[in-house]
């Protein structure tokens, strides 16, 4: 057996296992900018980071909860309701600035309830998370009385629309939100904590890790980005949608496997569900650039997803 | 025709080679002996023939035939059969489906003939000296130690023609060793081969026919056990003559730091009532089922009390958080599923504990936590290329050592060790009890649980001899004996 050369192969595929992500993006950007000039454009770049900040800010805290060894299905519906909560507020005559804290402070409330459900109560996080999601569709429902509820305030547009030294704001948002949670995840006692639960709970409590308050700031900070993506939302539309944020759920969590952080937990980080969800957000405008009808559009995304995660396995085979 | 033979193989991860040529061979009806310090690469060579690595060049023939081994489910059907040092069950389900795991009997093609099941895994527990076993057990209700019995037991069912124990007896006390010995002796009398891993030499030479050595990867050389002598081997493991194997003994005890009232843990343990003080070392000795894990855990706050209360200088433990924060270190007997997050570096499971106690408003201060990394990286003598190293990579024994560094760098006021040096090797063992003896000094009050003999006799000031759950005597380290704790551990003694 001649192995000496199947070496430095295995070397070649080590360091493409690193950055696997990274090059499936690169190399996509290579086949977005062959199948149309519109796509390295200024405005083009931005629109695509745009659309992405919805799905990329609730996939941050989608990455914790997955760290952890959990999931939260509900982070669509807590979309949905926070949204209808900012709409109502605002309706009622409150002023902007109050309109969002109540709404920062409502998707923590949801995400703590959750957390407090799966940690003191003992329900996994995918059951517990499902029965929220089904709750809070149901009190946006309420909410909003099945209709959209419309926004008159038109300062509050800057928020989804409006740019910063020529960076539309929702960009602005996502950036900081990744860098600061990318930080916290590794400087933190809280973000090593993280690892630590995901890896192996036990150890973790056996350490002195308070496993019950980790898991529950986890889904708290997932609710208040839900709530985040929801003012994004409702600002692009000057509306709140009853039906807003359905199957966004999938999305983020397709962005998180996508970026590499391991379903089961302990493994992973932001950085690579920041690539994960601008990886689907090009693939969406490719195919958009280049007229593939919306139901093609599905197919490929999905194809991408099997396609990503597969190699991730056969890389892991190598080293055996 | 030779059973197996490994020829001229080298093994590299990631570029970095850990076995350099190494040679071995095995006979039917032959015991051969594994030998070699923490990382010499004796698993790795192992895990080649149960076909989990792949070698990186050499051959391996069987019955003279050169084959490779692509598969652990190869590696079965070509009538191999290991025991590998991480144990691999399933901790929720019954201790008899684990062992057919993949292969329940059946009839019609897919009902599960559970009887048949429940009669053969009766059998096969029995063989290994744990019949008392209900074979519906989970997994998660059995010690570490039964638990390894569980393994072999499973091991034995194969129909093996060659059977690898990779470091059996590492949690098994003085009896439970002598019966697998025997057991051993009966399946090379019936014609099987079988390798094991050990780093207690008397079984070596109790036992095998030969011993292959490994240092750092390369083959050293191979002993027929009647041609040497234990301190040869040694001396072939370690590259080093050595010295005394514990410390000399100072007696320092101070003041009372732990203390332990009237224990009750429905089920487990019965009135447990002692002290420790600070300098003093306890020793806790007991077989298997006796309560002495059982106890660790309820000292760290891991069981709800019946009654009773355990107190670090004054203050009531009732929670792991209360334990740590009054300076109560637990190093558990289990190290995979409690000691170590093992997806995460060397570097960051030694920290584990610390990262509450450390941290400035949640923020790690990255410079002290390195410092502290590097003293015992260093001091523990971890085979590894740098902290930063996943723990998975690791080998058993230096993984065992991370655990312990993991509590020792906590600086504690009582430590309580549950079989701490689990896989390690005789020269990082006297190194370890030359620490455990000067953190003693120091006047830490230490607890410690082992199945391991010499190591409660050589290191203990007091011993406390455990048995159905209670305390069933207590000897001074002058009259403390082999013997003697044997005696109340199985219910008898004096007083008994
Ligand atoms: N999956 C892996 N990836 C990288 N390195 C590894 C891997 N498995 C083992 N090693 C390295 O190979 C060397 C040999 O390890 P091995 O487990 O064979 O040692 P060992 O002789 O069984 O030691 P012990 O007595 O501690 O069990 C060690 O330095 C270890 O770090
Ligand atoms: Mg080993």
């Amino acid at each position: 057996m001649d192995k000496t050369q199947s070496n430095s192969w295995v070397n070649v595929l080590l360091i493409v296992d690193k950055f696997r992500v990274f090059i499936i993006f690169l190399l996509l950007l290579v086949i977005a900018s062959f199948i149309s000039d519109a796509f390295f454009t200024v405005t083009n770049l931005f629109n695509v980071m745009r659309q992405v900040s919805i799905v990329g800010i609730i996939a941050v805290g989608m990455t914790l909860v997955i760290l952890t060894a959990g999931i939260d299905l509900s982070v669509g519906s807590v979309m949905a309701l926070t949204g209808a909560v900012v709409a109502g507020v605002m309706t009622a005559g409150m002023p902007i600035p109050i309109a969002i804290l109540v709404c920062l402070i409502a998707g923590l409330i949801i995400g703590a309830f959750n957390g407090v459900v799966i940690s003191k109560g003992n329900v996994p996080p995918f059951i517990a998370t499902l029965a929220v999601m089904v709750i809070a569709r149901g009190f946006t429902l309420v909410l909003t009385g099945g209709s959209p509820t419309i926004i008159n305030d038109a300062s509050y547009r800057v928020i989804g629309s409006g740019t910063l030294l020529g960076v539309p704001v929702p960009v602005v948002i996502m950036g900081v939100i990744f860098l600061i949670m990318y930080w916290v995840l590794k400087n933190t006692t809280f973000g090593r904590s993280i690892y630590a639960v995901g890896g192996n709970e036990e150890a973790a409590r056996l350490a002195g890790i308070n496993v019950d308050r980790v898991k529950i700031f986890v889904y708290s900070l997932t609710g208040m980005f839900a709530a985040v993506s929801a003012m994004i939302y409702t600002s692009r539309l000057m509306s709140a949608q009853p039906n807003a944020g359905t199957m966004l759920e999938l999305d983020a969590i397709a962005a998180v496997i996508i970026g590499g952080t391991r379903l089961t937990g302990g493994k992973g980080g932001v950085i690579g569900t920041l690539i994960g969800a601008l990886i689907m957000g090009v693939l969406d405008n490719i195919l958009n650039l280049a007229n593939v009808s919306p139901f093609y559009q599905e197919i490929a995304k999905g194809a991408v997803i099997l396609a990503a995660v597969l190699l991730d396995s056969k890389l892991a085979k190598l080293n055996r | 025709m030779t059973l197996l033979t490994m020829k001229n193989i080298t093994k590299e991860f990631f570029r970095v080679p850990v076995l350099h040529g190494v040679d071995l061979e095995i006979d039917r009806g032959e015991i051969v002996a594994l030998l070699g310090e923490n990382g010499a690469g004796k698993s790795t060579l192992m895990k080649i023939i149960a076909g989990v690595h792949e070698p990186t060049s050499g051959s391996i023939y069987l019955d003279g035939e050169e084959v490779t081994i692509d598969s652990p489910s190869d590696s079965q059907h070509k009538g191999i059969s290991i025991i590998h040092q991480e144990f691999n069950l399933l901790p929720d389900i019954s201790i008899m489906e684990n062992i057919f795991l993949g292969r329940l009997p059946r009839k019609w093609g897919s009902f599960v003939r559970w009887n048949e099941m429940k009669e053969k895994t009766k059998a096969l527990l029995e063989r290994v000296g744990i019949g008392y076993l209900a074979p519906e057990t989970s997994i998660r209700q059995c010690s570490i130690a039964e638990q390894q019995l569980i393994e072999i037991a499973k091991a034995l069912s194969f129909d093996a023609e060659l059977l690898i124990m990779d470091e059996p007896t590492a949690t098994l006390n003085n009896e439970e060793t002598e019966r697998l010995l025997q057991l051993m002796e009966e399946l090379k009398n019936k014609g099987m081969g079988v390798i094991f891993i050990t780093h207690r030499l008397n079984e070596v030479m109790h036992a095998a026919d030969r011993a292959v050595i490994l240092r750092d990867g390369e083959f050293i050389g191979v002993k027929h056990v009647e041609e040497t002598t234990q301190d040869e081997l040694v001396a072939m493991m370690v590259g080093r003559e050595l010295t005394d194997m514990f410390p000399e003994k100072k007696n320092h005890a101070g003041e009372e730091v732990l203390r332990v009232e009237h224990l009750h843990v429905k089920h487990q343990l019965e009135d447990i009532h002692f002290s420790v003080a600070g300098g003093e070392i306890l020793g806790i000795a007991g077989l298997m089922g006796c309560g002495k894990s059982e106890l660790s855990r309820a000292l760290f706050g891991l069981y709800k009390l019946e009654s009773g209360k355990v107190q670090v200088n004054g203050s009531t433990i009732q929670t792991p958080k209360d334990a740590i924060d009054a300076g109560l270190a637990l190093v558990t007997d289990d190290r995979k599923s409690e000691g170590l997050v093992l997806d995460l570096s060397v570097a960051e499971n030694i920290l584990l504990p610390n990262y509450r106690l450390l941290s400035k408003r949640g923020v790690l201060p990255k410079k002290q936590l390195n410092e502290v990394v590097n003293v015992w990286f260093g001091n523990l003598a971890i085979k590894a290329s740098s902290p930063q190293v996943e723990v998975n990579q690791l080998s058993g024994g230096n993984q065992q050592k991370v655990v312990l560094g993991k509590w020792l760098q906590t600086n504690p006021k009582v430590l309580i060790l549950n079989e701490p040096t689990r896989g390690i090797d005789i020269g990082a063992k006297a190194e370890i009890y030359k620490r455990i003896e000067r953190l003693a000094e120091e006047g830490m009050a230490i607890v410690l649980i082992s199945s391991e003999m010499p190591e409660v006799l050589g290191l203990a000031d007091r011993i406390l001899v455990m048995s159905d759950g209670r305390i069933s005597g207590e000897l001074d380290r002058q009259e403390a004996t082999q013997e003697k704790i044997f005696e109340y551990a199985i219910g008898g003694g004096s007083n008994g």
